[in-house]
Order: C-alpha cells, then structure tokens, then sequence
C-alpha cells in the first residue's frame, strides 16, 4: 500500500478578534496543501477569517494519569491524533 | 442506521477498571483518546465509527447520481452542496475514528474489500429525481434521528463529529421535503415520481434503524457504554410516528395497508419491513451493492497514483528544503 | 447596461455564463469519485462556484435579452449550436490528471481576464467579476499547486501530466481568438479584446508549467469554434442530454 497522506490538526479563527479555535483534522501531502484542503473543508460555511495547521504528530499534549481517578491528567505526551479538542457549541458558525 | 447490526466485542480488561470506566460514563464524563478504555469499548467504537464514515461516504453515490441531471441550477447546486456535506462527514468520522488508533487508509481498505459494511440504504437505487427528496427526507430524517442523541455519546470526538454533523445536516432534510413539496403539487407526471419514490423507499428507510434489537446483547452493552442511545425499535416508531404527518402532507400514501393510529400506545401501528430482504442486501445481495463498491473501488485505484504523485512532490519540498537549511 | 448593440452584449454573456456551466458541470461529474475525501470536496467546491457565477452571467444575459427568458431556460433548453463555451471546457473529464490541468488552464485564463472585467463600463458585468474573480484567484491558486505537484511528482503523475497538457493544448489557443463580439466590446469598454491578455497568460502559465517541469507543446494550432458557435465536439450533445433531460422530458413542470 503506498504511503498515507500525513494527519493535519486544523484550527480556524472564526471572526477578527477571536482565538484559533481547533475544528478537526484532515490529511494533505503538506502544510501548503494542508491549509487549501482546511478552507474547502472546514470553510464551506464561511466560517473562517484565518487559518492555522498543525501536522498532528509535532503537536504535544497533556495526558491522563492512571492513578487516583483514573482520567486526570498529569505526564506529557504526544497525541498523535487530537481531534478532541473542545469545541464549544457557543463558537456557532465555526 | 448509519451503522448498524454493530456488536459488540468482548472486553477481558480488570473488573476493577472496568467498574470505574463505567462510573465515568453513567456520570456522563467524556472518553478522551488517550484515557484507559476497554478493549471491546475501543473496537466496537472502531466498528461503529467506521461503518458510519463509510456510509456517509458510500452515501454519495445515490444521490451524486442525479447531480448531472438535476433539473434547475440552483437545484444542482443545492444537491452538490449536500452530497459535498457527506464527503465532509465521512472526513469528521474517519478522524474521530483514527483518535482510536486506526488509520483512514486501513478503514478504507477494510470497506473495499467488503470486510467492513456500510448502511443497508445505500443499496437501493435513485431511479427518478423524486428520489433526491425522499432521500432527504426519509433517509436524512432517519439519519437524524440516530444522529441526535448520538450527540451525547460517551466518547469525545465522536460526540464532537455528531455535534458538528448534526449542525450542517439541518438543511438536508429541509431540502430533500422541499423537493418533495414541489413534485407533490406539481405535474401528474411529478406526482406519480413523488409517489413512486415514497413507495420504493419506505421499507428501505424502515430497515435503516436494524431489527428489533430489545434483547440482544450487544445493544445493551453499546447502551450501557452509551455508544448506542437508543433501541431501534424506539428509533424507528419515533420516525414513523413523525413521518406519516408529513407524507398525508404531500398527499402522498404510505405503501403500508396496516398503517392505523394506536391511542393506546401514542403511535402508529406499521407493517414491519421484510426483513429476509435486509439481510440479502446486509450479505452483498441488495440491487446496488455490486455498483456502489465497484465505483468506490475504481475512484480508489484510479485516484493511487494523484496520491502518491502529491507525496513525492511534498517529500521532495521537504528534502529541497532541509539540505537548504 | 453599457452603450452597445444588445445582440453583441448577449453573446458575450453568453460565452461566459456557457463556459462556466459547461465546465462546473463537467467538475461536478466527480463528485463522489474523486482520489481522496480532501480532493472531493475541493473539486465540489470549485464546481459550485462556476455554477454559482453561472447564475449571474445567465440571468444578466436573460436581462439582456428580455423576452421572458430566465438564466435556467438558457441553460437547459438551447441546443448545442447556441452554446457559446470554449471547445476546452466540454471535452471529458479524462483522468483527474486532465481535469486538473484543464481546470488550471482555465482558471489562468479567468484570472486574468475576470480583474479586467470589473473596470467595465457596464455596471452590472463589473459587479459579478468582482464576485467571480475573488474565486478565480483562489481556483488558480489550488489548480496551480496540483498541477505543479502532480507534474512534479512520481514518473508516472508526471508522465499523465504531461499527456494532460499535450491532448489539451490545441484547445488553449480558442481563448485569445477575438472576433467583431470582441471588437464591439472592447470598443465599448466593455471588455479588454481577449488577444491582448496572451502576454500575461504566457508568462503566467509558463512559470507554472515550469515548476511542475513540464513542456508546452510547440505548436500554436488551435481548435475552435465553441466560443463563436460555429463547431462544437461531439461531447456537448451527449453533456446537454444529461443536463437537459428533466426539462426536456416534463415541459412545463416546476421543479
């Protein structure tokens, strides 16, 4: 099987004035590619203003612990695939 | 549904975790990647997610058939726009799904060689440009009503797919009864396609939510790990109950004889589809299965080399690049 | 509407409301079939901003022509000699290969031309190029870097490509072919006479073509006859039975 396009990390701000908000992800060859396949996909509703991409494994993150309850988070590790993000249903049209 | 007859996996994980694994979920706290999970919560999510991603994807098909025949510009419009939705839920889903530690490729491999389903619904065939309105409102209004709740689902980026899913689907439904408001007071030639649609498609839409699942098993560990929200038999008289309205709307009948109020219950009695025929088309026997994975599997093997060609060229700018650096 | 004769004004519409409905058709037949999600939803979206400024430049043409017409009786209940498109846009979609170099070829063309068309002395033309070319800018930008990625690429995306550009080139030359529509427009200030934008689409196709090292073949044969109605492919028909069919089978009906 030939090789799969690497996991981008999307994020958009939706109007001036606002942070970069993580919306998704997507695959393109490169970051150039990354950002025209991030407008077509998650500007269809022109929700955006500007637009940020992460290739996914650079990005790196908290993680959860197993001890005490189990989920909370403590040692720092690599998400290789953050789509989970919050997104806040309040951000409306982005 | 979108994803149906799923079962679930076996989980052999430390009844210790597992206990608390399933506080978390009846507390309704979020599964995140990267949180312990039980092994059989983690495939049969995999499986769900999957089938569900490959049915938006598949999906395309019935309805990408009318596109070049659409009958107005700005109906060719709206059609492209929506079959374009579909692509773009079957992304969202393929990366909810990848959270889990499957690849897109591997998933897509899976549906090609026909080891991984899709939904039943997308079997049946769009013969007359009714059709593109009774899928938007049976197929989508079906859709919608797994999708909603589903909102709710214990693991985070499925639940954060559906949420956003959900939003761009509200004007297909809208679209699809559009359509069929206009065939319904249109020409007798429009009205007969309206009703030969309803009448193609009823049953098939039924099947969408699976038989009967009160007792099965793996519908009740899929709830108790609310991955599944609720039972299909509750799915489906909610569709009925709110679809019969509509269709005495449009004037059109419902090809069911033993369609009947029921005061008792507060719904509607119906006539169960067949269900030998679900399973034929579940088994690669549905008039369509053979068209929808041969068009999948071409666009795949036509499409390897643009693939491969744009990573070369990527990892070449990369290469150009570092030896600059 | 500017001062010029209103036969001549229609045709020019026509050629641009034509050539973008022929080829946002053409672009939605992948819909579904395309090499990966990302590229599906990229290509629906260029076909329906064609589709879209098909709408503008079919309705101002309906305007133009006031006899009741409206921009969908123009596009789906003329025959293929009234069609006004370039020869390039109705060929088949070949492989995604020729469809993207097509695509690039003339998405250069409209992003020269459709900057000019906002100085235009009629208003209502210079509004939609406004619209319109903000999309141009934005298709070219993506049908470039596809071209030059593809073409430079693996052996074989840079073997297709370059068969992409050979089978398409004769159909290049139709867009700088001016006649008396061109005159009349360009005398009105309507719009620039398409000749004088081959310097710039040169230049500008050449440094692409280039960096995705590929050759323009040396030939300046040109197929034509789309753009003034003379000659069409044998593809249009078979195009125009499909996108025709609904209203030719039901007249009369609302959809």
């Amino acid at each position: 099987m030939s090789k799969e396009w690497p996991l981008w990390e999307i994020f958009i701000r939706g109007q001036h004035g606002l942070s970069h908000r993580h919306v998704g992800s997507l695959h393109a060859p490169d970051a150039e590619m990354a950002i025209k396949n991030a407008r077509d996909v998650y500007t269809r509703r022109n929700e955006g203003v500007s637009i940020w991409v992460v290739e996914a494994n650079n990005i790196s993150a908290s993680s959860p612990s197993e001890k005490g309850p189990l989920y909370e988070p403590s040692e720092s590790k690599i998400y290789r695939h953050p789509t989970f993000f919050d997104i806040p249903d309040e951000v409306g049209h982005m | 549904m979108y994803a149906q007859m799923i079962k679930s996996e076996a989980t052999t994980d430390d009844p210790e975790k597992l206990k608390e694994f399933q506080a978390r979920i009846d507390d309704d706290i979020k599964v995140e990647p990267r949180d312990w999970m039980p092994e059989g919560y983690r495939k049969t999510l995999i499986r769900q997610i999957g089938q569900h991603a490959h049915s938006e994807i598949v999906g395309q098909l019935p309805e990408g058939n009318w596109i070049t025949r659409a009958p107005t510009l700005e109906r060719k419009m709206i059609l492209l726009a929506k079959v374009q939705d579909e692509a773009g839920h079957g992304l969202y889903l393929y990366a909810a799904a990848e959270t889990l530690g499957v690849s897109r490729d591997d998933l897509t491999e899976q549906l090609l060689s026909g080891k991984m389903k899709y939904s039943s619904i997308f079997n049946y065939a769009t013969l007359n440009w009714a059709d593109i309105g009774a899928v938007g409102w049976l197929v989508d209004g079906a859709a919608i009503m797994n999708q909603v709740p589903l909102q709710r689902t214990s693991y985070g980026p499925y639940s954060r797919a559906m949420i956003r899913i959900c939003k761009e689907e509200s004007f297909h439904q809208r679209q699809g009864y559009d359509i069929m408001m206009k065939m319904a007071q249109g020409t007798e030639a429009q009205k007969k396609m309206a009703q030969d649609a309803l009448n193609r498609l009823w049953y098939p839409s039924l099947m969408m939510f699976g038989p009967s699942d009160a007792d099965s098993v793996h519908s009740t560990q899929n709830m108790a790990w609310k991955i599944k929200m609720n039972t299909n038999d509750e799915l489906r008289q909610k569709f009925v109950d709110q679809t019969v309205p509509q269709a005495e709307y449009l004037g059109l009948t419902i090809p069911d004889e033993n369609l009947t109020w029921n005061e008792k219950k507060g719904g509607y009695d119906y006539s169960d589809p067949d269900w030998s025929e679900f399973f034929d088309v579940l088994k690669g026997n549905g008039p369509c299965n053979v068209d929808r994975l041969e068009a999948r599997n071409k666009a795949w093997d036509d499409g390897a080399w643009v693939r491969d060609g744009l990573m070369a060229h990527a990892e070449k700018k990369r290469a150009a690049k570092t030896a600059a650096e | 509407m500017a001062n010029v004769d209103k036969e001549m004004l229609t045709q020019f519409l026509l050629r641009m409301g034509d050539n973008t409905l022929i080829l946002g058709h053409r672009v939605s037949e992948w819909c579904g079939h395309a090499p990966v999600l990302e590229e599906d939803i990229a290509l629906a979206n260029t076909a329906l901003d064609l589709i879209g400024q098909t709408q503008l430049w079919l309705g101002y043409a309906a305007e133009v022509m006031d006899d009741g017409k409206t921009a969908d009786d123009i596009a789906f209940l003329r025959d293929a000699w009234d069609f006004r498109n370039l020869l390039l846009l109705e060929l088949p979609n070949g492989d995604f290969g020729q469809t993207l170099m097509r695509q690039f070829l003339f998405d250069a063309y409209q992003s020269i031309l459709l900057p000019r068309l906002m100085k235009s002395s009629d208003q209502a033309i210079a509004e939609i190029a406004e619209k319109a070319s903000k999309e141009a800018a934005y298709h070219v930008e993506r049908s470039a870097e596809t071209v030059v990625g593809l073409g430079d690429g693996t052996e074989e995306s840079h073997k297709r490509m370059q068969a992409a550009l050979d089978r398409l080139w004769p159909y290049v030359g139709e867009m700088f072919a001016s006649d008396d529509v061109d005159a009349a427009m360009a005398a009105a200030g309507v719009a620039p006479d398409p000749a004088s934008l081959r310097e710039e689409y040169d230049a500008l196709i050449g440094k692409v073509l280039s960096e995705a090292t590929l050759t323009i073949p040396d030939s300046d044969f040109a197929h034509k006859g789309g753009r003034n109605g003379k000659t069409h492919t044998e593809h249009l028909g078979h195009l125009l039975t499909q996108m025709q069919w609904l209203q030719r089978a039901y007249p009369g009906a609302t959809w």
